[in-house]
């Protein structure tokens, strides 16, 4: 297996396989991805790119839906974006 | 910000799963300059969607390997569309992409129905989970319970089985009887009967409980444990994660978008095609899960048809019509045997949120007929999704179909919005109205 790629989420280093999505990096570390508008703690539901509760903030870019972006080395992954 | 380049391609296909790979590969046959594009990062679509950890299907390593005379697009995601041209948003800013013909391959979702505890952290739809297993997701060891409805419980139960996953039991809403009806038609269909007995065998041990449903979900900041009802009553289980869908919807906005007409098959619409998978518009087709539920043989066969019809190659296409007509057979056959439990309506109460975007629940939706008037008044449908999900599921609960597509069709940064307005990707009455 090729080496695992650091991330970090909310300042935190994650190691995933090649090819993990951001979501699977989150979800190593966080419970929740967002807050709802009345602050429900929320996390990926479709896995498909469709719901967009994964939504994270990815390198300053924010409401990126997580589960369709792969992880790439140095990535800085914020929740509740 | 940066120039949208506008790129010709003979033939343009929207979805790379089995139905657009296959639409590429036939178009790409007679010498036509195809593009196949895809918002995910890698072809596959969601049924052969790449696993981080398993190899893939030997169906889908021949399709994605016979790629070299087709120009892969990831990444793009389709934001808008004028007369043979498409607005697609890349990591790298906006790209204009014309086309002499397209093919719509756009797929479907899962149909996800609100009930008590549906927004808690660890409920995710059945092959959503499944997908997410796929690209990494930490199931290993977890206590996941697998319901819903239809063939695909059993395969996204397989995937998070082989990925360590402890799959506590698998609940199928249709009837004990419905299920052993499907089983035994499946007899015409040996290849399907073979998949079926090969996952029955990596599913052993595992309970497969008919007639049985989730009623609601609990837990504090995650989930804890689920309420499941059955015919011997009702029981609670605790785990992890639930994994829930309710079988497929097809993904018709865009097609929506190009003002191809649709027709519906109970309520969820479909984009309506000819029998060479021509759209009501010209130069447009449709291929697989959007012109109705059918399943991977269907969308392969489909695919092929509409990417030679796509490429002015209408004998081939011709020769492949008998194998759609048995393939479309077997998808009535599965939407007749796996037909919704009508208690599953009336699983949200007054309080379950309905648009998780805009956390409205049932009760503020009393008394709207329509989806124009609920969102203008209760923003149900207006957040980052745009109703795709409490839309198709405010239609399956009866209350009102979704409302028409309009670009953007995902929401887009400011700088594609500005090239969209630029390049008169939006309708004229986007303009002027701004207060």
């Amino acid at each position: 297996m090729s080496t695992p790629i650091r991330i970090t989420v909310n300042g935190q280093p994650v190691e995933v396989p090649v090819g993990s999505s951001v979501a699977a990096a989150v979800a190593r570390v966080a419970a929740h991805s967002r807050r709802s508008v009345r602050g429900e703690p929320r996390a990926p539901l479709c896995g498909m790119g469709v719901c967009f509760e994964c939504r994270v903030q990815v390198d300053g870019v924010a409401h990126v839906r997580s589960c369709m972006t792969p992880v790439s080395e140095g990535m800085q992954v914020r929740t509740d974006d | 910000m940066t120039e949208p380049m506008a790129e010709h391609y003979d033939v343009l296909v929207v979805g790379a799963g089995p139905a657009g790979l296959a639409a590429a590969q036939a178009a790409a046959m007679h010498g036509a300059r195809v593009g196949l594009l895809d918002a995910q990062a890698r072809a596959g679509g969601q049924v052969w969607r790449h696993d981080v950890r398993r190899a893939a299907p030997r169906a889908a390593r021949q399709a994605l390997a016979s790629l070299e005379k087709v120009q892969v697009l990831a990444r793009h995601s389709v934001v808008a569309a004028a007369s043979h041209s498409l607005l697609v948003e890349t990591p790298d800013g906006a790209r204009q992409l014309r086309y002499g013909s397209l093919v719509l391959a756009t797929g479907a979702r899962e149909l996800l129905l609100p009930f008590p505890g549906w927004t808690l952290p660890g409920v995710t739809g059945a092959g959503g989970l499944q997908a997410l297993t796929k690209q990494g997701w930490p199931i290993a060891g977890k206590r996941v319970v697998v319901a819903g409805s239809g063939p695909l419980l059993l395969a996204a139960a397989a995937t998070l089985r082989a990925h360590g996953a402890h799959v506590l039991g698998i609940y199928e809403q249709a009837t004990a009887s419905a299920v052993h009806a499907f089983a035994w038609r499946l007899r015409h269909w040996p290849a399907r009967a073979v998949q079926a007995v090969g996952l029955r065998a990596r599913l052993a041990g595992v309970p497969y409980r008919c007639g049985t449903f989730v009623r609601a979900a609990d837990g504090e900041q995650t989930l804890s444990s689920i309420e499941v009802e059955g015919p011997r009553g009702v029981r609670r289980i605790a785990c992890d994660q639930l994994a829930i869908g309710y079988g497929l919807v097809p993904n018709v906005e865009m097609a929506g978008l190009l003002g191809c007409e649709l027709e519906h098959a109970g309520v969820h619409p479909h984009v309506r095609v000819d029998s060479l998978l021509r759209t009501s518009v010209p130069g447009i087709h449709a291929a697989g899960e959007l012109c109705g539920i059918g399943g991977l043989a269907a969308a392969r066969i489909e695919g092929s048809i509409a990417g030679h019809a796509a490429a002015g190659a209408y004998g081939n296409a011709a020769t492949l019509l008998p194998q759609r007509s048995r393939e479309r057979r077997f998808a009535a056959l599965l939407s007749q045997h796996f037909a919704l439990d009508p208690r599953l309506h009336a699983l949200a109460t007054p309080q379950t949120l309905i648009c998780r975007c805009e956390d409205v629940t049932l009760a503020a939706l009393d008394g709207f007929g329509n989806a124009r008037d609920a969102r203008l008044a209760t923003r149900c449908g207006m957040g980052a999704c745009q109703g795709r999900i409490c839309g198709s599921a405010l239609a399956e609960l009866g209350r009102f179909p979704r409302s028409g597509s309009r670009p953007p069709l995902f929401p887009a940064r400011l700088a594609t919005l500005a090239v969209a307005e630029a390049e008169s990707f939006l309708p004229d009455d986007y303009r002027g109205n701004r207060t």
